[in-house]
């Protein structure tokens, strides 16, 4: 295999400080597991999935819990073993309420899992695929979309090329970047995997060049893979994680407005949820627990923890050692950019959360936003090359109309354009609230179609 | 020289003289006549357009009953005075429709029901909801960042503590308020009706507790010592029926959270 440097550039784009010292040298490591678990149903795109045990019943650790509920959708199983105590109502990270199963853990090592595939190589796709879609697995980068899904493009257009996004550009987050220098070569099997499910003949990992070490285990493990293999290592940048930039950055094809990343014949997969394919596939092991990041300057000791689905945030930090400096000011799930602030630290995790960032009060700051002075920065840092200015102006004045004109649906709501606004101005709070308002007028627009 | 300029003048006057007499013609025989009454139904509107009437402005609505699609009560702020105006010009018999106002069912200012975090986004209902569900610890209450007193036309909204309040003296029932509340918790209400269940919870009571100190729990004591029927309970929620007048003004005293009061 070789190793290439990107040779694109997408546009834009900004350079934080990255701040991932904190939590890039802690190996990968267990908890100490809470007495209870609370599993959100709503832990990917689309519908929730409908619980499927009632309080009372006794589950095995990899037991369905959860149906999956609709084509875009996820089964999800029980993390740990136990009893089920209640179907309760929690806070996810994004802070909407959804519907979780609390389980009251019991030690026992019975397992509930499915069948492992010896012999993977010579399984029919549409097995694999089923396993894939049984096992729950999501894209684990964020926006847990359902990975059966993206594996299964339409024949009308052709995968050619199966991109591993191994970038990890949010500051602070370390849980991918572990996962590359301590499960290579399980990521390698995972990719190996969705590569034959797709019939894709190029594969690339790419990877940000500020992870050294990440670059040289998967250059390691990667040997002998056969075809069209490379590691293209991109230049830092912030939002390289981000699909379109990736394939940009990548291939220098460009995805059409509207379009997905099949359109360019490419499918992004994240290191992580290769990890979970691989695991699925040959060990039989459903998506029941992740690599989560808990990092920042007000948490005592940085770490990378292997937590299953439904510890609730305040496990994980008392299993970092607690708030460092008294508390914290904000504790962000996910990264600074992308990531939401939460309210409450029964927050529990899920397939979707990389990471916990906890910050002092020394590094949060609270801005007054001020009136646009028209410097243009957001225009040049914006990677989706939108003028965020004027969108933002647009929402302000509740011209949705006029927003949408000029392409308000193509923000990837990154935030690059928030983070270098002198005026402070909450451009992607505007966005968001202007994309709401489009979904909303869409969907009822759809229910009077019907 | 001459010749030319007389010449275009002849042709420029041959054309004009042409098309006038065919515009003259096509005035005539092909005018689109219109309801001479919806002219006249429109000068006795107020010209408000608030669309409080449900149609597009003013002269939507006269267009409708002249057509006779619309009932000619439908008029908020031109009230009595216009109906009977238009009953009289039309002929016809009018009974006035009961005079609604917006209400926000939620009595949990800032003090009542406490902030769970700060929020510094925008000052925008919708946002701030969409905000880990918005920043007060009852989920079902006012926000109070006064997106509707923004949509209002008559300015018949203020926010006092963190708490929308319409003046139904000033309100003109056009429901622009009700569209845009991100937590569906501003009703029209009958304005004869003085008394109601200013909450709009419909959680068990110790969660309401948890949340707000004025919320509904549920007791039925309203149910049982009100006007039979005026109060209903619609899970853990009181609700009032203002089909039935409420004669019984003690409820107001007997409910514990003080969430049953005048307005």
């Amino acid at each position: 295999m070789q190793t290439i440097k990107s040779p694109y550039n997408f546009k834009g784009g900004i350079h934080p400080a990255y701040h991932k010292e904190l939590a890039s040298g802690s190996a990968i490591q267990g908890l100490p597991l809470p007495a209870t678990l609370s599993v959100p149903m709503s832990q990917h795109l689309g519908a929730p999935a409908k619980p499927c045990v009632k309080a009372g019943d006794e589950v095995k650790k990899g037991t369905l819990i959860g149906a999956q509920a609709g084509f875009i959708s996820a089964p999800v199983h029980a993390p740990v073993a136990g009893k089920v105590n209640a179907i309760a109502e929690v806070l996810t990270a994004s802070g909407r309420p959804c519907q979780a199963v609390v389980i009251e853990r019991v030690e026992s090592d019975e397992t509930d899992f499915m069948q492992p595939m010896t012999n993977w190589q010579s399984r029919s796709k549409d097995e694999l695929l089923a396993r894939i879609s049984e096992a729950g697995i999501v894209g684990m980068g964020g926006a847990g979309f359902p990975t059966k899904i993206k594996l299964s493009p339409p024949m009308d257009k052709p995968i050619d090329t199966l991109i591993l996004n191994g970038a990890e550009c949010e500051p602070y987050l370390t849980s991918d970047h572990r996962m590359m220098v301590e499960h290579a070569r399980e990521i390698r099997l995972g990719a190996e995997i969705a590569r034959s499910i797709l019939g894709a003949k190029t594969l690339r990992i790419a990877i940000e060049d500020n992870k050294p070490d990440a670059i040289a285990a998967v250059e390691k493990a990667f040997e002998g893979v056969a075809g069209d293999v490379a590691l293209t290592v991109l230049r830092t940048s912030y939002p390289h994680g981000s699909e379109k930039q990736q394939i940009y950055a990548v291939t220098g094809r460009e995805v059409p407005r509207g379009g997905l990343p099949m359109d360019t014949g490419c499918v992004v997969e994240n290191v992580s949820t290769a990890f979970a394919i691989s695991e699925a596939v040959v060990k039989g092991i459903p998506l029941i627990q992740r690599v989560i990041t808990v990092t920042g300057d007000a948490v005592q000791n940085p770490a990378n923890l292997m937590a299953p689905f439904g510890t609730s945030y305040q496990s994980l930090i008392d299993a970092c050692g607690g708030f460092r400096g008294g508390r914290p000011a904000k504790v962000i799930s996910g990264g600074p950019m992308m990531g939401f602030a939460v309210s409450s630290l029964a927050t529990p995790t899920g397939k979707t959360a990389s990471g916990v960032l906890l910050l002092s009060p020394g590094r949060v700051s609270q801005y007054t936003s001020q009136a646009c002075i028209s410097c243009g920065r957001c225009v040049d840092a914006c990677p989706m090359r939108l003028i965020p200015s004027e969108l933002s102006q647009f929402v302000e004045a509740d011209d949705i109309e006029g927003a949408e004109g000029i392409a308000l649906m193509d923000c990837i709501e990154c935030g690059s354009c928030a983070f270098v606004c002198p005026a402070h101005r909450p451009l992607v709070q505007h966005m968001r609230r202007g994309k709401a308002c489009i979904m909303a007028q869409r969907a009822a627009a759809k229910a009077k179609r019907d | 020289m001459d010749n030319i300029i007389l010449e275009a003048l002849l042709w420029i006057g041959l054309i004009g003289l042409i098309s006038g007499i065919a515009l003259a013609v096509a005035a005539k025989y092909l005018a689109v006549k219109e309801d001479p009454r919806i002219a006249a139904i429109n000068d006795l509107l107020p010209g408000a357009n608030c669309g409080g009437c449900g149609y597009a402005g003013c002269a939507d609505y006269a267009r409708a009953i002249a057509e006779g699609q619309a009932e000619i009560n439908l008029c908020t702020p031109g009230g009595l005075a216009c109906m009977s105006n238009i009953a009289a010009y039309l002929g016809v018999a009018a009974t006035a429709a009961k005079k609604k106002s917006a209400l926000v069912l939620c009595c949990g200012d800032n003090d009542k029901s406490k902030k769970r975090f700060a929020y510094n986004g925008i000052s925008d209902c919708a946002a701030a909801h969409a905000t880990a569900g918005g920043d007060k610890s009852c989920t079902w209450g006012c926000l109070g960042y006064g997106s509707c007193a923004r949509v209002c036309p008559v300015d018949a909204i203020t926010i006092e503590n963190g708490l929308a309040r319409v003046n139904k003296e000033l309100c003109i029932a056009c429901g622009k308020c009700v569209a845009i509340c991100p937590r569906r918790i501003i009703k029209m209400v009958p304005v004869a009706a003085n008394i109601h269940v200013l909450c709009s919870s419909p959680d068990k009571g110790p969660l309401v507790k948890q949340a707000c100190s004025t919320g509904c729990i549920g007791c039925r004591l309203c149910v049982k010592f009100g006007d039979e029927g005026a109060f209903v309970m619609d899970g853990f929620l009181a609700k009032v029926d203002y089909s039935i007048p409420v004669t019984k003004e003690e409820v107001i005293e007997k409910c514990p959270s003080k969430c049953i009061q005048r307005n």
